[in-house]
């Protein structure tokens, strides 16, 4: 359930799929890839947090923290994150800076969605074995 | 690995280089290559990257790239790599607009993968690897390459490209025709059969001497394969080398003044005693040994440059041979290697660098009590402050085959930069001169033994091997590597006893004039080839030291002497880069002292240059400006 579930809402993407199939001998991959996404991107988050207290907004700053994040969240198949990030840098381009700071709030919210899912779906994979992956077409 | 094993399971093992400052991106790409049977290592910054890079010539077969990072563009990255290292480098990024992607191309990317990369992409990155390798057969092939050229690419067949199969064969091949081409000498750029063309410090002192003849703009590669007139070389090669050489340019043009003098650098100091030099290879290393400041510093950095190692950093006491190491097998990677110059500005080590090769180690720029060293042989922007007596160290006075890669060694004690590029072409026997380039710093003396004739002034010749000298521009602040890297081009204090190393420096970027070299005694034989640029940015680091930043200048000439003692060979090369004429402006440090009689006080690279050219041209011009693109070389007064 919680597999399909994360999958089909779209949290996750193809990409995780391929992370998964990456880990054939090293159960632990995908997690530890998702550990060391979280971390990175979370301190992605809060810098972006910061520079959208600044004013005025140096918006080709954020525009790099953005990318930066984007990088990391195709990488990991984090779909809905990366279309916020995407929005994110629309907006940016276009100077909106509060199209940003809305978009901003949004991608908080699915970052934070996405972890607990995953954490959850780490959880239940070890309890019961890399049985199935997560989006794993059934 | 042997070819045999290697190459059937090919691409297995193929040797990736990843660069990402994304963590979990390196980390999953880690993990696809891995997957995909192939040898990875990961960096997160293009620094460290291209530490690695040069510090394990042929340890890679291709780079990963990512677009954006922190400390340094990755198509920054890109370029060195390319400059220097001839390897196929694939970008990466999130970005897939076509700007971005117009640029990977532009600079030279094999390819370019858009995030999130996906493993099948990743499965077929060997194919870059082995058309790279392909062509640069087939133009070895044209060029009627002598048997060497056929040996090795018998074998490169044989090894079926196999990544390390080849390495393996290319670098014994390499090695071979090092050897040879040492033995050869400058004449000619027979050693050119390489697999790929091999620009050695010679040849691309030649290529630099051609270009700067016919003037950067109207350099086409028709007329330079005619001026340079190698054996073997094809308009194609050239036209291949000319293309990275611009773009090098127009990098330095970006980066600071750095008195990439290189090119002309080598000018012989504008002594006509040199003729007494004589051995070496159009570049008065002897002058630039006088000047003390280079040689065996510069050599020694370049070599260590383009070995990729920096040379200790003591002031380039690269023990020569190292620096024989250095230049003599890698030859390709020599080439650009700017960054490897050693710095030779250091201490001359006494021993320090042979670095170019075939430069006659003994440049000591004799007379000169190098006083200030600044030889401004160019690219040696050997101010080394020591006294030491440049150098070459002796033995490896022959071995320069290669001055490998700027040695970027950015101290040369003397803070002569001296990247020494003394791309000798082994044929100088330096014999005479050993003085070559003294470049070494120390102010005066050391150079002794060196006849040098150049040296009767102190002209400084700093000489600075691009290579080494010029580590990349990019790099060149950096020097990360090869900074440390200040073998001592002594080369030319040791002249005399090396005689005749075939320098090869191939990097070096001496454009010392392996034929001119006949006109200047003694003169190093740096084959023009290695003048130039090939690693200006080397320079940089010595040039630094002493103030002048030579960007990329070839020989940092008289990189401030540091030479306490005074010659500084004043010449700091302040690459200002006119546009794109490189002006080798060195400002010689006050001549303190009459050494450096190569190059009599300043020793301004243009004066080498001139010098250089002369011998080429039989002293028509002198003009100081050779227009490089990009590659200010700073006036040389010499």
């Amino acid at each position: 359930m919680l597999h399909e579930n994360i999958c089909e809402k779209g949290f996750l993407d193809e990409q995780f799929v391929q992370l998964e199939e990456l880990q054939d001998d090293d159960p632990n991959f995908v997690e530890e890839i998702a550990t060391l996404f979280y971390r990175d991107s979370s301190r992605l988050i809060s810098n972006i947090e910061q520079a959208l207290e600044k004013s005025p907004l140096d918006f080709s700053k954020l525009d790099n923290y953005m990318h930066q994040l984007k990088g990391s969240t195709t990488s990991i198949g984090a779909r809905r994150v990366k279309n916020e990030c995407t929005q994110f840098t629309d907006y940016c381009n276009a100077g909106n800076g509060e199209g940003c700071k809305r978009t901003f709030q949004q991608l908080k919210k699915e970052h934070s969605t996405l972890k607990k899912k995953l954490e959850a779906y780490f959880q239940l994979a070890r309890q019961i074995g890399p049985v199935e992956t997560a989006c794993r077409p059934k | 690995m042997a070819a045999g094993d290697v190459s059937d399971l090919f691409p297995v093992g193929l040797r990736v280089l990843v660069v990402d400052d994304d963590p979990t991106c390196l980390m999953i790409l880690e993990k696809m290559l891995q997957n995909c049977n192939y040898e990875v290592t990961k960096c997160n910054r293009a620094e460290t990257a291209l530490l690695k890079l040069r510090g394990n010539k042929n340890g890679f077969d291709i780079v990963l790239s990512d677009v954006h990072m922190p400390d340094m563009d990755g198509f920054k990255l890109l370029e060195h790599v390319g400059l220097e290292m001839d390897l196929p480098v694939i970008m990466m990024s999130a970005d897939d607009g076509k700007d971005v992607v117009m640029k990977g191309v532009t600079h030279g990317a094999c390819d370019y993968l858009i995030k999130p990369v996906r493993i099948e992409a990743l499965r077929n990155i060997w194919q870059h690897v082995v058309r790279k390798r392909k062509h640069e057969w087939k133009d070895i092939e044209q060029s009627g390459s002598i048997e060497d050229d056929e040996r090795q690419q018998k074998q490169l067949e044989d090894a079926d490209f196999s990544s390390s199969g080849n390495e393996g064969n290319w670098r014994s091949s390499k090695r071979r025709k090092d050897e040879e081409d040492q033995a050869e000498d400058r004449d000619d750029t027979s050693s050119l059969k390489k697999p790929r063309v091999v620009w050695s410090v010679e040849l691309h002192q030649q290529f630099v001497a051609a270009v700067n003849q016919l003037g950067i703009d109207k350099a086409v590669p028709k007329k330079i394969l005619e001026l340079m007139n190698v054996p073997g070389l094809t308009r194609e090669n050239v036209a291949s080398h000319l293309q990275k050489y611009r773009l090098y340019l127009r990098r330095l043009s970006g980066a600071s003044q750095h008195q990439s003098g290189l090119n002309n650098s080598f000018m012989g100091p504008s002594d006509p005693t040199f003729g007494s030099m004589s051995s070496l290879n159009g570049l008065d290393l002897q002058a630039l040994a006088a000047t003390g400041q280079l040689p065996a510093q510069s050599l020694a950095m370049l070599q260590a440059a383009s070995l990729g190692r920096s040379p200790n950093k003591s002031g380039i006491s690269m023990p020569f041979m190292d620096q024989r190491n250095l230049f003599s097998f890698e030859n390709p990677k020599i080439r650009s290697r700017e960054g490897q110059q050693p710095q030779m500005g250091n201490n001359n080590n006494s021993k320090q660098v042979n670095l170019l090769h075939g430069i006659p180690t003994n440049m000591n720029m004799q007379p000169n009590p190098h006083g200030s060293q600044s030889s401004s042989l160019m690219n040696m922007q050997m101010s080394q402050p020591q006294s030491r007596p440049p150098i070459f160290n002796d033995t490896n006075a022959n071995h320069l085959s290669r001055l490998p890669s700027p040695i970027a060694q950015p101290n040369l004690s003397n803070g002569m930069p001296s990247g020494l590029v003394l791309a000798r072409d082994g044929n100088n026997s330096v014999s005479q001169a050993p003085t070559m380039v003294d470049f070494s710093v120390h102010p005066n003396t050391d150079f002794q033994g060196n006849s040098f004739p150049l040296a009767t002034n102190n002209s400084r010749v700093s000489v600075v091997t691009t290579k080494g000298l010029l580590q990349e521009d990019g790099i060149n602040s950096d020097m990360k590597g090869p900074r440390g890297f200040a073998p001592s081009y002594d080369i030319f204090s040791d002249l005399p006893q090396h005689k005749m190393q075939d320098w090869e420096l191939e990097n070096v970027g001496l454009t010392f004039d392996a034929s001119s070299h006949s006109k200047i005694q003694g003169s190093l034989n740096v084959p023009p080839s290695v003048l130039v640029h090939q690693g200006f940015s080397s320079s940089q680091n010595n040039v630094q030291n002493q103030n002048t930043s030579v960007g990329k200048v070839m020989f940092s000439v008289g990189e401030q002497s540091g030479h306490s003692n005074t010659q500084n060979m004043g010449q700091q090369l302040d690459t200002h880069i006119d546009g794109n004429s490189l002006r080798v402006k060195a400002e010689n440090n006050p001549e303190a002292s009459s050494q450096n009689t190569l190059f009599h006080g300043q020793f301004s690279q243009e004066d080498l240059m001139s010098a250089l050219f002369k011998q080429q041209e039989g002293f028509g011009s002198a003009s100081n400006e050779f227009v490089f693109d990009g590659y200010p070389l700073g006036n040389l007064p010499v």
